[in-house]
């Protein structure tokens, strides 16, 4: 059986996703733990992971261009879309801007453009002390974690196969662009984390919108709650319009600070009064996430 | 002059700062909101807008009588967004980078220009202050073609204000690379140590100057001060967490409003990197 993906989004960065999915990481019964965030994660200063396994990530090609065959004709700057070229005397590409379409070395008179593989990043399959751990690391600028994002999650569902995981916890990215769309794909339930402030409803609304867009079930927990209890309730409300349930709230609590100093999640104090109101997610989420693999589902977004 | 304002890891305060720096210059200033996933600069400038331009990229459809099925077009692709089963070729417009390669292989006319729309940009004053940001549309993955627009609204007369993206991958790099000088926000925990070395790593291959301004300075360790002393980053400011910055912060005013008494602090920064910059 496919395990169930759960996905920890926020739209806004820094509103608790990587403090969550930590907690669920002790919590949850022999998940998989993926880490989607793969340009700034931070997942593995919680679960201290001891990589089992280690391989380089090549996706997509740069073009390079072969100096002493350039005539310097300016063909190749006139054609890119990417701004990636930049003419002197020679053609000189940068690969940062570069997206290895391959339209200069197609089109280049002197043969003088080719296109190299791309070492983009690295990805590592770990141990933790609750489970595997599927996670990676793109090279800075870098631009293909979406593809990244898919093929760790490809790898994740193959370690489930393996352990018997019939749970994928996934640790997402911030914003609604290209990362975060590679982790919805397959996703069965989404946890969008946010604070009470405008910023971070704003942010929220836009997550609402992309879970309705794929049709994915959507529940809210907002942490750091009493920061501003009015707001708080504000959002509760217009989550209930949306049909996202708000199933929790997360009180601000300096114990997560201490407990990421230590390097361990936060439910590991479990007296905290952020442990027991993430404890308590926890059990409602995995409530609602039963119900969902049961048969005949409602439909959540008619 | 640009300055980008930057973290790597998100929520560290890059729109309270970008938009606090924006508020402290009598000199003619710009505000260019890069976070075209999530922006949130309009929340504190609140804009007039006075132009708003819907942001398209060019992909291609099939005139399905003129195709002859020669596969050069899905040969140049390298995104997979056309394909060919036999003599029927298909295209797959989401997939599509609009590199136009396929266009300018095609020797039947066999493909016409659509347009996939990624976003709206908009434009207006708040102010003194001309704004400008991008809103990626939901479900659309390609934010860089709608940041390469926002932020191609730089103006070299003024002092423009980058607000980026959060991470170090590509929308981070679109929006730093031309920047005279950069701007880390972080805070002082493991998290913000940790992704502020990766910002700080990037910058560092770019060879952009940057320096580092700690918020809520007081809710973690020392971590972040000690980097900056090992690596001899300017610390251009700390500024502890307090409830009334939080407070404003949710309902969307400006930093430099709750707290007026930084307002200096900020104009310093802003004479202090316009002397240093190159």
């Amino acid at each position: 059986m496919k395990p169930h993906e759960l996905l920890i989004l926020s739209g806004k960065g820094g509103t608790g996703k990587t403090t969550v999915t930590g907690s669920f990481a002790h919590l949850a019964k022999n998940p998989v733990i993926v880490d989607c965030d793969v340009d700034a994660s931070d997942l593995h200063l919680l679960l201290n992971p001891s990589i089992l396994e280690k391989h380089p990530f090549i996706s997509g090609q740069k073009a390079v261009v072969e100096t002493t065959r350039c005539s310097g004709c300016g063909i190749c700057e006139e054609l890119c879309q990417f701004h990636a070229v930049s003419m002197g005397e020679r053609a000189e590409i940068n690969p940062m801007n570069c997206e290895g379409c391959s339209v200069c070395a197609h089109f280049c008179p002197e043969d003088a453009i080719e296109l190299t593989e791309n070492h983009c990043g690295e990805w590592y399959i770990s141990d933790t002390a609750y489970s595997k751990m599927v996670h990676a690391h793109l090279f800075a600028g870098e631009e293909n974690s979406g593809k990244l994002v898919s093929f760790i999650k490809q790898r994740a569902l193959e370690t489930a196969e393996e352990t018997g995981a019939e749970l994928l916890l996934i640790d997402g990215a911030p914003g609604i662009g290209c990362p975060v769309i590679a982790s919805i794909s397959g996703c069965d339930t989404i946890l969008a984390v946010t604070e009470p402030s405008l910023s971070g409803w704003h942010d929220l609304e836009r997550i609402l919108d992309l879970a309705e867009h794929f049709q994915i079930i959507c529940h809210v927990c907002i942490n750091k709650f009493d920061l501003n209890p009015d707001l708080t309730q504000t959002i509760t409300a217009r989550c209930e319009k949306r049909n996202a349930a708000v199933i929790g709230t997360i009180p601000f609590d300096p114990q997560v600070v201490s407990c990421q100093i230590e390097g361990r999640p936060v439910v590991s104090a479990p007296d905290s009064p952020a442990a027991l109101a993430v404890t308590a997610i926890w059990k409602t989420l995995t409530k609602k996430m039963e119900n969902r693999d049961s048969p005949a589902p409602p439909p959540m977004f008619p | 002059m640009q300055i980008a304002v930057a973290s790597g890891k998100g929520g560290t305060g890059k729109t309270t700062i970008a938009t606090s720096l924006a508020l402290c210059t009598d000199d003619p200033v710009q505000y260019l909101d890069c976070d075209v996933e999530e922006p949130n600069g309009h929340i504190f400038l609140h804009p007039k807008f006075s132009e708003r331009e819907t942001i398209n990229l060019t992909v291609p459809k099939l005139v399905e009588q003129n195709c002859t099925a020669c596969g050069k077009c899905k040969e140049i692709c390298q995104f997979n967004a056309i394909a060919q089963f036999g003599d029927t070729v298909m295209t797959f417009p989401d997939l599509c980078h609009s590199c136009l390669g396929c266009f300018r292989v095609c020797e039947e006319e066999a493909l016409l220009e659509e347009n996939r729309e990624i976003g709206i940009m908009e434009t207006g004053k708040s102010g003194k202050i001309s704004f400008t940001h991008g809103r990626l549309r939901v479900g659309e993955a390609m934010a860089v073609p709608l940041l390469h627009a926002v932020r191609s609204k730089a103006a070299a007369e003024n002092i423009v204000i980058l607000d980026a993206p959060p991470g170090t991958s590509c929308p981070f790099v679109e929006t730093v690379v031309e920047s005279d000088y950069v701007i880390l926000v972080t805070e002082p925990t493991p998290f913000g140590h940790h992704d502020l070395k990766l910002a700080a790593q990037a910058l560092t291959n770019l060879k952009i100057p940057f320096a580092v301004i700690i918020n809520r300075s007081d809710i973690g360790d020392d971590r972040v001060v000690s980097w900056c002393q090992e690596t001899n980053t300017p610390l251009l400011l700390s500024i502890p967490f307090n409830r009334s910055i939080a407070e404003g912060y949710a309902h969307g005013i400006p930093l430099v409003e709750t707290l007026p008494e930084l307002r200096s602090s900020f104009e310093k920064i802003l004479k202090r990197i316009c002397n240093e910059a190159p």
